[in-house]
C-alpha cells in the first residue's frame, strides 16, 4: 500500500469541531421555516423592483452585498458564490463542501456521515438531503444544477435573483395579451 | 496508408442507437456481461510499462479503465495511457476527475481523446487533494462529475462547447459515470444515479463490494425508479490482498465499505491471498446473477495478474471471449516493442495454464 494513502482525522486541513458547525447545522433543521422566511424577502424585494432600478442595480450592489454577507455568513457560513442555491439544497450551502460539489454528495462520505476531507465536519450533502425533506419544495435537490459561473463570484444572490424575476414577470406581462 | 487500414484500429462501423464506435458499447448493447479492469498507472515516461500492464488483461476484459491521478496521486496522465493503449488496440475507458482540471483542460482533453480513438468516458469529481502525496496542491473542482457529464453530453450531441461555440466534429463517445451505493446518504443514493442518468450517464460503475445485501437493497430502489433499464450498471469487486490489507483500507480509503464477516474470513483462512480471490470470485457471481445488473468493474490494484484467473473461474463470461489485441499496421514499431515486452515478461497468455500453476501452488 503506498505510504501517500489517505490519513484521517489529524490530517484535517482546518483544525475544528463539530461545535463549529452549530449554526449552519441549526439552518438545516429549520429549512422549513426559513424557506418560508425567504420566500417573503424574496417577495418584498421583487415589489422594490421599481427601486432598484430608479437607484441602479449595480449601485444597491455594494451595501446589499454587505448585509446579504453578513446574515448568509452567520446563518449558512455562505461563501458568496453570488448564485444561490440554498432552496434547492435542503438550506446547506454547497459551496461549504471541498469538492464544490454542486449536484449530491461524493462517495467518500463516511459511515457516520462525515466529510472525507474534513473528517470533523458533517457532510454537506448528507445535511442537505436530510434539510430538503422538511422543505415544501424539497424535490428541487432532484435538479441538476448547471456548473458555477466564477465570475459571479462575491457579487449578489439576491439583487441577481430579483432582476431575473422581474424580467421573467415583464416578459409573462408582454406575453399574455397576445396569447 | 488506405481507408480500411485506419480502421483497423479500435474503432467499429458506427450502428444505428449508439453514440459511440466502440466495444463496450455494443457487448452492452448486445445484452452481455460486459467485464472491465482497472490499469495501475505506472510513474513512469516508458510506453512499454503501459503495453505490459495492458497486457494482463488481454482477452478477458471488455474495457480497460485508464485512472486519472486515482486517490488524487500522481501518475502518469490517463489521456496519455489511453493515447497508448488505442494505439495497440485496445478500448480503454478514460477516466477524467474534477479535481486537476478545470472547464476548458477537460473539454480539449475530450477532444484530443476522441481524436486519438478513445470511445468510453468515465466522469468523476475526484478524490480531494489531501488524500494524496501533494496534498498542498490547488483542488481545482471547476465542474461537478453531474455538470461534468453534461458538458460532454452537450459536446457530442448539440457539437458545442460549453460556452456554444461549434465542435466541427464531436467527439463519438459513451458517457459512465461512478456510483457508491455503500456510503450515506442510502435513500439519496438512487435519486443520485437518476439525477446522474439525467445529466447524460449511459453506463455506471460502482465503488467496491463486498456486501451483497446493502447492493441487493441499492438495486431493489433502483429497480423500483426504473433506472436499470436506463443505464447499464458495472458493480465494482476485487480481491484483497490479507486481512491486515482489507483493515487499513477500511480504515483509511473513504467510500470503502468492507463488513467485519469478510476480514473474519479473511482472518480464519490458511491462505489470505486466496481466501480474499475467492471472495471476489463469489462476490462477482452473485452480482451476475443479481437483477439489472449489466456488468462488473474488476479492480485487482497491484494484484491485476488475477483479474483473468478471476474471469475465468467465476465463468461470468459464459464462453465469451472478448476482443483479443491485434496489431495495429498504423503503428507497427509500437506493436513490436509490445510483442517484445510480452515475450520478456512471460506472463500468462493462457489463463487456464496461470490457473493450473496457481492450484499448484498451494
Amino acid at each position: 500500500m503506498p505510504r501517500s494513502a489517505y490519513q484521517p482525522a489529524s490530517r484535517s486541513p482546518v483544525t475544528r469541531s463539530r461545535a463549529f458547525y452549530s449554526v449552519r447545522l441549526w439552518s438545516v433543521r429549520h429549512s422549513r421555516g426559513l424557506e418560508r422566511i425567504y420566500k417573503l424577502l424574496a417577495g418584498i424585494f421583487l415589489k422594490l423592483h421599481p427601486f432598484w432600478t430608479f437607484v441602479g442595480y449595480k449601485r444597491a450592489e455594494k451595501p446589499v452585498v454587505l448585509v446579504e454577507k453578513a446574515v448568509k455568513s452567520f446563518l449558512f457560513d455562505c461563501r458568496m458564490c453570488g448564485q444561490c442555491a440554498l432552496s434547492d439544497t435542503g438550506m446547506s450551502c454547497p459551496m461549504n463542501c471541498p469538492k464544490s460539489l454542486r449536484n449530491g454528495p461524493c462517495g467518500g462520505v463516511r459511515a457516520n456521515g462525515n466529510c472525507e476531507v474534513e473528517p470533523d465536519m458533517p457532510c454537506v450533502w448528507v445535511e442537505a438531503w436530510k434539510g430538503s425533506r422538511h422543505m415544501r419544495a424539497g424535490d428541487n435537490i432532484l435538479k441538476v444544477q448547471p456548473p458555477v459561473d466564477h465570475s459571479w463570484r462575491g457579487s449578489s444572490a439576491w439583487l441577481r435573483a430579483t432582476a431575473e424575476a422581474a424580467e421573467e414577470k415583464a416578459a409573462a406581462k408582454e406575453g399574455a395579451p397576445t396569447s | 496508408m488506405t481507408a480500411a487500414a485506419h480502421d483497423h484500429g479500435a474503432q467499429l462501423p458506427p450502428l444505428p442507437g449508439h453514440t459511440s464506435r466502440g466495444r463496450l458499447e455494443r457487448v452492452l448493447r448486445a445484452g452481455e456481461f460486459a467485464v472491465t479492469a482497472e490499469l495501475n498507472p505506472p510513474d513512469s515516461a516508458d510506453p512499454n510499462e503501459v503495453f505490459e500492464r495492458g497486457a494482463v488483461f488481454d482477452g478477458w476484459v471488455d474495457g480497460i479503465n485508464a485512472t486519472d491521478g486515482s486517490g488524487a496521486n500522481c501518475h502518469m496522465s490517463s489521456v496519455g495511457i489511453c493515447a497508448l493503449l488505442t494505439r495497440v488496440g485496445y478500448s480503454p475507458v478514460m477516466q477524467i476527475s474534477c479535481r486537476d482540471h478545470n472547464r476548458i483542460a477537460i473539454q480539449g482533453n475530450v477532444l484530443g481523446a476522441a481524436a486519438m480513438g478513445v470511445n468510453n468516458i468515465l466522469c468523476l469529481t475526484g478524490d480531494g487533494v489531501q488524500a494524496g502525496d501533494q496534498p498542498g496542491a490547488k483542488p481545482v473542482f471547476d465542474l461537478d462529475s453531474m455538470s461534468l457529464l453534461r458538458t460532454i453530453r452537450q459536446m457530442r450531441d448539440e457539437g458545442r462547447f460549453l460556452s456554444g461555440r461549434k465542435i466541427t466534429s464531436p467527439p463519438q463517445v459513451f458517457l459512465g459515470a461512478a456510483i457508491n451505493p455503500f456510503a450515506p446518504p442510502y435513500d439519496f443514493r438512487p435519486h443520485r444515479l437518476a439525477k446522474k442518468i439525467e445529466a447524460g450517464a449511459q453506463f455506471v460503475q460502482s465503488q467496491y463490494c463486498f456486501d451483497i445485501v446493502m447492493l441487493e437493497r441499492y438495486m431493489e430502489m433502483v429497480r423500483d425508479m426504473g433506472l436499470d433499464e436506463q443505464c447499464f450498471i458495472l458493480i465494482g469487486v476485487g480481491p484483497l490482498a490479507s486481512a491486515r490489507a482489507a483493515k487499513w483500507i477500511r480504515a483509511n480509503v473513504p467510500g470503502i465499505h468492507i463488513p467485519d464477516a469478510v476480514i473474519e474470513r479473511l482472518e480464519g483462512a490458511a491462505d489470505q491471498k486466496l481466501e480474499g480471490k475467492k471472495i471476489c470470485i463469489e462476490m462477482l457471481q452473485q452480482v451476475h446473477e443479481m437483477k439489472g445488473v449489466s456488468g462488473a468493474h474488476v479492480m485487482a490494484y497491484r494484484q491485476e495478474e488475477l483479474v483473468a484467473e478471476i474471469v475465468h473461474e467465476s465463468g461470468v463470461l459464459k464462453g465469451r471471449r472478448p476482443w483479443k489485441r491485434e496489431n495495429n499496421p498504423d503503428f507497427e514499431a509500437v506493436s513490436g516493442a509490445f510483442e517484445s515486452v510480452k515475450e520478456q515478461i512471460r506472463h500468462p497468455v493462457d489463463p487456464a495454464e496461470a490457473v493450473a500453476a496457481v492450484s499448484e501452488e498451494h
